[in-house]
């Protein structure tokens, strides 16, 4: 396995620059331009976390929404990949934050808007209310050629894929063609990023396992509040931004505690994520600028 | 009840495993609740078999230590009991890898391995 930074990646795929373009499908034949779409993935935006780890907490989120929407090329979808909420005992107030998050999250142009939890959302109810609120918590859906795969590793607290939803990933996988391009989507890292810090999927081997006969695949993730790069063999997994507060690099630190607010550069480390869809897979980060 | 998990981190070596069954392990009682462990700093010697003994005052936790190979449950109601021969001396961290909710990243705690 091969562990690599965001400077690695770029020597490894040759390419350097703002954007980060790759040849993330590798045997992927040239697609029509008719085809050619793009996405924005959200990632961790914690709705109701307070703290000072983000004294703009309450506003971040709104901001990201006007950014996005004032993208001049509005995407075909949007995705958040998990930890919509901050985490709560109280099941009433769980339910309230979602409802905020989604009242907050549904002045996006884009309407086309796909959810997944993380363990945030899901971790203490088994997803209970998060399915009140965003439904099915493992789902596909294609999208002009491409196959899209969203994965649950939270609503186990013990941060587990099950044998069910193996299953269920094997099924769907058997209707595909090895050379299909397809994006898989997860809150947690599905391979062991980080073990210390719990940066792992318990059972992630075995989606991944599953995952390599299939020569176009990538993977996009939360969880770990940055951007972050990393080839498990062919397939790419890339880590997005949250909106809430950034963590320190892996194992940076004997602690995964969140990174100090900087007054100065309020944003810093925050953003979404624009992922553009042709023969390559081209990622540009979008820090917070709307206001 | 006890529950009982015996992880010999001297695997594959007949000595090590003799010598876990020779002796007779220190026993170290931590207990769990959310969201601490008590203690969260235990000091141990190299070479020195140990027995941790792990209980939860409230719900499931879990208890994970990677560098070690170790990972169990911890169940309200029952003793867990893990089995330790470390060998090499340094500081390994240990932390609770079922969600348990706001203060749940902070659960973690230090076993210091003295030569």
């Amino acid at each position: 396995m091969l562990q690599s930074d965001r400077r690695d990646f770029l020597k490894l795929t040759g390419l350097a620059g703002v954007a980060f373009t790759a040849g993330l499908f590798p045997n992927q034949r040239a697609r029509a331009q008719a085809n050619d779409f793009h996405f924005v993935q959200f990632s961790d935006t914690h709705w109701g976390y307070s703290g000072p780890a983000n004294p703009d907490a309450e506003h971040t989120l709104e901001k990201a929404v006007a950014t996005v929407n004032g993208l001049a090329r509005q995407p075909d979808f949007i995705v958040f990949t998990g930890d919509l909420t901050h985490t709560t005992d109280d099941a009433k107030q769980r339910r309230e934050r979602m409802k905020r998050f989604r009242e907050i999250v549904s002045a996006l142009t884009v309407k086309d808007v796909r959810f997944m939890p993380g363990e945030h959302d899901a971790s203490l109810d088994k997803g209970e209310a998060y399915k009140e609120f965003f439904g099915a918590t493992h789902y596909t859906f294609d999208h002009k050629g491409v196959h899209f795969i969203a994965l649950d590793n939270v609503s186990d607290p013990a941060a587990k894929l099950g044998d069910e939803q193996l299953a269920w990933l094997a099924a769907d996988l058997k209707q595909r063609k090895t050379d299909d391009r397809i994006i898989v989507m997860t809150h947690r890292p599905l391979f062991d990023l980080q073990p210390s810090w719990d940066w792992t999927t318990a059972d992630g081997a075995k989606a991944i396992e599953l995952l390599m006969p299939y020569s176009n695949v990538v993977v996009f993730y939360g969880h770990i509040h940055q951007e972050h790069h990393h080839m498990t063999g062919h397939i790419a997994h890339h880590a997005a931004n949250s909106l809430i507060f950034a963590l320190p690099a892996p194992g940076s630190q004997s602690k995964r505690a969140p990174l100090a607010y900087d007054a100065a550069m309020p944003g810093k480390g925050l953003g979404t994520r624009d992922v553009t869809m042709t023969d390559k897979v081209t990622l540009v980060e979008l820090p917070v600028t709307r206001s | 009840m006890h529950r009982r998990t015996m992880i010999a981190l001297l695997a594959g070596s007949a000595l090590g495993a003799a010598r876990l069954a020779a002796e007779t392990p220190a026993e170290i009682r931590i207990s769990a609740k959310k969201f601490e462990f008590h203690p969260n700093q235990v000091t141990v010697k190299a070479g020195q078999p140990v027995m941790l003994v792990l209980t939860s005052e409230d719900r499931i936790h879990g208890f994970k230590m990677p560098d070690l190979g170790v990972r169990t449950d911890i169940v309200p109601g029952q003793e867990t009991r893990v089995a330790l021969l470390p060998t090499k001396p340094g500081s390994f961290t240990f932390f609770c890898d079922v969600f348990c909710g706001g203060g749940h990243e902070d659960m973690d705690g230090t076993l210091i391995v003295e030569a």
